[in-house]
């Protein structure tokens, strides 16, 4: 591993940090190596690989941040990236010169119980004492000087989010990697290290080459664990048999297999810690305590939890509405700056519907990234998000999730993709996944404009409450209550889904609900900022540039072939009437005032006009007229020529092509294309009619115009398109559907494979097919 | 001698043993519930599943299941 001694001036040393959850480890991390850090997948496997490279005293320095875990006893294959990259077996990050081991002060004893396993690698090791500012709140005195001589390894106390001791640690890293790792602690008992060399030798003989002392260790100790499984694949026939009489008699000589663990490390910690720890006496009952009654209680409890998740979700629903719409404007400015700029053209379309619409596609969901990280930052940081997890764990056991599944899936409700991003608190990769499967059927805030337009136009506006209080009144019909049922159906049916998954691909036994309460305590500003930045980059760079491509593969689809050189023309004529018409009407506003001040000055006589200004007016609004007849002509012709074009083009023939497929929900090849056209986002298909229908892109769901335009779209042979089943049965589909990129994207980038997008867009097409075909079939009965 | 599960609400204990050596077993050891231990439940979330305890001075969330698997003896007063 260490190969490169000879030239130690280039070669970059490579540092580990680990730690339990809570120890504020990736503050430290970030503290350490800046906002600069690479993050991505290690192969295969969900885990996130975070790298940090910098240069102390020209020294480079490579920082290898693991995930955060409560102990080094690797179970599954995720679990075992960790210990072979501190092991050196880890092909893309090579061998490590030392690892720090980060604990939380305040909590010392369950912490070390990590430091001791960490210890058994036989690396050189820094402890790194955090939140010393908690422990001394909390009464604890520790003798740092005491430890560091015991433990025969630097030990330095910091407060990672103040910035503090980092100096201290940069130094004690630098030298770190001459340290001696010989005096490192053997705590277990001989028996135990005598089965361990006979497990290894037995292993050469089976011709494995040298293993670490560490894994033979793990070997013996983890019963039905990832190493014991992985060479009891190796040598099925010697190794079993060998393991079982080797703990046999482990247990015979006090030493049973697996209790000794805990046993032997949780004793060490505690031997190492009398003296060196002074406890002042602590009030039975904490503030933390008396704070976590009133927040875990059945019913303030509950009431608080609501009012939070109703803020968070008003938040990403309703708070990142203007800076959403403010991006729209940029957009559209943009694209107008470009049309100025341009004349008309394939290069164009590219970069106004291509480009332009990709780069606005993956921004617009910025706003609510980081309201909701902002919301879950602050949370995780004070101590509550693992209340949040308490509180709904019952409820959420029911599908066989834990409660820490509520707040991404709830979250889901006003966007699938901060929602799927937020899985990452849960540690357990089973629920993770079922979590992040099931996320996108929760109705997302994209969905409303295609139920408005449907329900405003199909669904009669029957009322059956009409509350009037005062200045507040609010009415309840059939329109609200299909607009309840179209944003439910999702959540109802992610109920038998995540159970179904549960059982299929992710069987296996109810994976343990043991968590750490932390104690509650301020948010520090600086870890909750970090921690929105770091989400927010990993959103762009990571999904970002596939919900680019797949716009730009869709602009293409829809714009080729065809000629769409009749269309230059027509632009510029449309655009040049436009700015006639501007001018026009600027003319009439700058005569307008004139005549009414004159009017004004002539008191009641109005007899006596003044004649020049109103004949020039009269002109200008014949003119003005002239104009928008011809404009809206151009403009008729315009969308005309688009809705041709759209239909020759590959989604359009796509969309003829699907058409056999949808008719059984009672859809015409038109909203065919639609569903085509919307696979990048769902409220696309509203723009994509307003075309199709000859009415231009830039409808919304409150355009008069095309709720006009399908009410009265009819079948060649006369009978209309739409009715209530059609409509309902589009938006069962729209509920149910994956139509959205940008989410399959995401999930490509946190399940690190191509597999589970794929087969969330499967099933749930599937699921939305089968939704509106029974909707569509069962709605004509009547 | 009773299991963690059946404890009420400010009740102590001493650990006896976890049962069994499974992942469930092996994590609640890793949590410090061994041989000797006191712990005590400090509350129980709104549905009463699951429990809230003190153990090794931090707070531990266990599932009525999981508290089932520790044998424990009750220390009075």
């Amino acid at each position: 591993m260490s190969t490169t001694e000879s030239v130690p001036a280039i070669r970059s040393l490579q540092i580990a940090i680990i730690g339990n959850p809570n120890t504020g480890k990736s503050t430290l991390f970030n503290a350490l190596a800046g906002l600069q850090s690479q993050v991505g997948n290690y192969p295969g496997v969900t885990v996130e690989k975070k790298i940090g490279r910098v240069k102390w005293n020209g020294r480079p320095i490579q920082l290898i941040d693991l995930p955060g875990t409560y102990s080094l006893s690797p179970r599954t294959k995720d679990e075992m990236v960790s210990v072979d990259v501190l092991l050196g077996k880890q092909p893309d990050i090579g061998g490590l010169d030392a690892v720090i081991c980060i604990v939380d002060a305040s909590n010392l004893e369950r912490n070390l119980y990590l430091l001791s396993q960490i210890l058994d690698l036989r690396l050189p090791t820094i402890l790194v004492l955090n939140m010393c500012d908690v422990a001394s709140e909390r009464g604890t005195k520790i003798d740092v000087g005491l430890l560091q001589q015991r433990l025969g390894i630097p030990v330095i106390t910091t407060e990672a989010h103040r910035r503090k001791g980092l100096d201290e640690l940069r130094t004690a890293v630098q030298a770190v990697h001459e340290q001696s790792t010989q005096d490192q602690p053997r705590p277990f008992p001989a028996e135990f290290y005598t089965a361990c060399e006979s497990v290894r030798n037995q292993l050469r003989e089976w011709g494995e080459e040298e293993i670490p002392e560490y894994i033979v260790e793990r070997l013996i100790l983890d019963v039905g664990g990832h190493v014991e499984n992985y060479f009891a694949h190796r040598h099925r026939d010697g190794l079993p048999a060998l393991l079982a009489s080797l703990r046999e008699e482990l247990s015979e000589a006090n030493c049973k297999i697996p209790m000794v663990e805990a046993r032997v490390r949780y004793a060490w910690a505690r031997e190492l810690l009398e003296g060196a720890i002074e406890q002042e006496p602590r009030e039975k009952v904490t503030g933390s305590d008396r704070l976590d009654r009133i927040l875990t209680n059945r019913v303030s409890g509950i009431l608080i939890f609501a009012l939070l998740m109703l803020l968070v979700f008003q938040s990403i629903y309703s708070w990142a509405g203007p800076f959403m719409d403010a991006i729209e404007v940029a957009q559209g400015w943009l694209v107008g700056v470009v049309e100025g700029w341009l004349a008309p053209g394939a290069f164009r379309s590219l970069l106004t519907d291509g480009v332009i619409a990709g780069v606005g596609g993956v921004i617009i969901f910025l706003p609510q990234i980081v309201f909701l990280f902002l919301f879950i930052a602050l949370m995780e940081d004070c101590g509550y998000m693992a209340r949040a997890a308490f509180l709904m764990d019952r409820l959420m056991s029911c599908v066989g999730l834990s409660g820490k599944s509520f707040v991404p899936l709830m979250s889901s409700f006003a966007c699938a993709i901060p929602g799927v991003m937020a899985t990452r608190v849960i540690e357990n990769r089973k629920d993770r996944m079922v979590t992040i499967l099931v996320a996108p059927l929760m109705s997302c805030s994209a969905r409303v404009p295609v139920y408005v337009l449907l329900i405003g136009a199909f669904i009669p506006s029957v009322v059956y409450w009409d509350w009037n209080i005062g200045f507040w009144s609010w009415q309840f019909g059939l329109q609200a209550l299909v607009l309840f049922g179209m944003s439910s159906v999702g959540a109802l049916v992610a109920i038998p889904v995540a159970w179904l998954l549960k059982k299929t691909f992710f069987r296996g036994e109810t994976p343990p609900f043991v968590m750490e309460l932390p104690a509650y305590k301020w948010p520090s500003p600086r870890i909750v900022l970090s921690r929105v930045y770091d989400r927010a980059r990993a959103f762009v760079t990571r999904a970002g540039t596939l919900i680019f491509a797949t716009t730009i593969v869709i602009w293409a689809a829809a714009y080729f072939p065809g000629d769409h050189s009749r269309l230059y023309p027509l632009q510029v004529e449309i655009s040049r009437l436009e700015s006639q018409l501007e001018s026009t009407s600027s003319e009439i506003a700058a005569l307008q005032p004139t005549t009414e001040s004159v009017d004004g000055n002539a008191g009641n006589s109005t007899s006596e006009p003044n004649s020049g200004a109103e004949t020039q007016l009269v002109t200008l609004q014949q003119q003005q007229e002239q104009v928008e007849a011809e404009l809206q002509k151009a403009t008729a012709e315009y969308n005309s020529i688009n809705s041709e074009l759209l239909e020759g083009s590959f989604l359009g023939r796509a969309g003829h092509l699907i058409a056999p497929i949808v008719k059984p929900l009672g859809w015409d090849w038109k909203i065919g294309v639609g569903a085509l056209a919307s696979f990048p986002a769902r409220e696309v298909i509203i723009a994509t009619l307003g075309t199709i229908y000859s009415l231009g892109a830039d409808v919304d769901e409150e355009s008069e115009g095309l709720k006009g335009a399908i009410q009265e779209s009819r079948w060649p042979d006369g009978t209309v398109v739409y009715n209530v089943p059609v409509a309902l049965s589009i938006m069962v589909f729209f509920a149910l559907c994956a139509q959205c990129a940008a989410t399959l994207m995401v999930i490509k980038r946190e399940t690190n494979s191509w597999f589970w997008p794929a087969f969330t867009f499967c099933y749930m097409t599937t699921l939305a097919y089968c939704g509106a075909f029974v909707t569509y079939r069962v709605g004509m009965m009547f | 001698m009773t299991t963690l599960d059946e404890l009420s609400v400010g009740q102590q204990a001493r650990v006896l043993a976890v049962n069994g050596d499974d992942a469930i077993a092996i994590r609640l050891m890793e949590m410090g519930l061994t041989e000797g231990e006191e712990i005590s439940l400090i509350g129980t979330a709104p549905f009463g599943d699951p429990l809230e305890f003190q153990v090794r001075g931090y707070r531990l969330s266990l599932r009525l299941r999981e508290a089932a698997r520790v044998s424990v003896q009750q220390i009075d007063g």
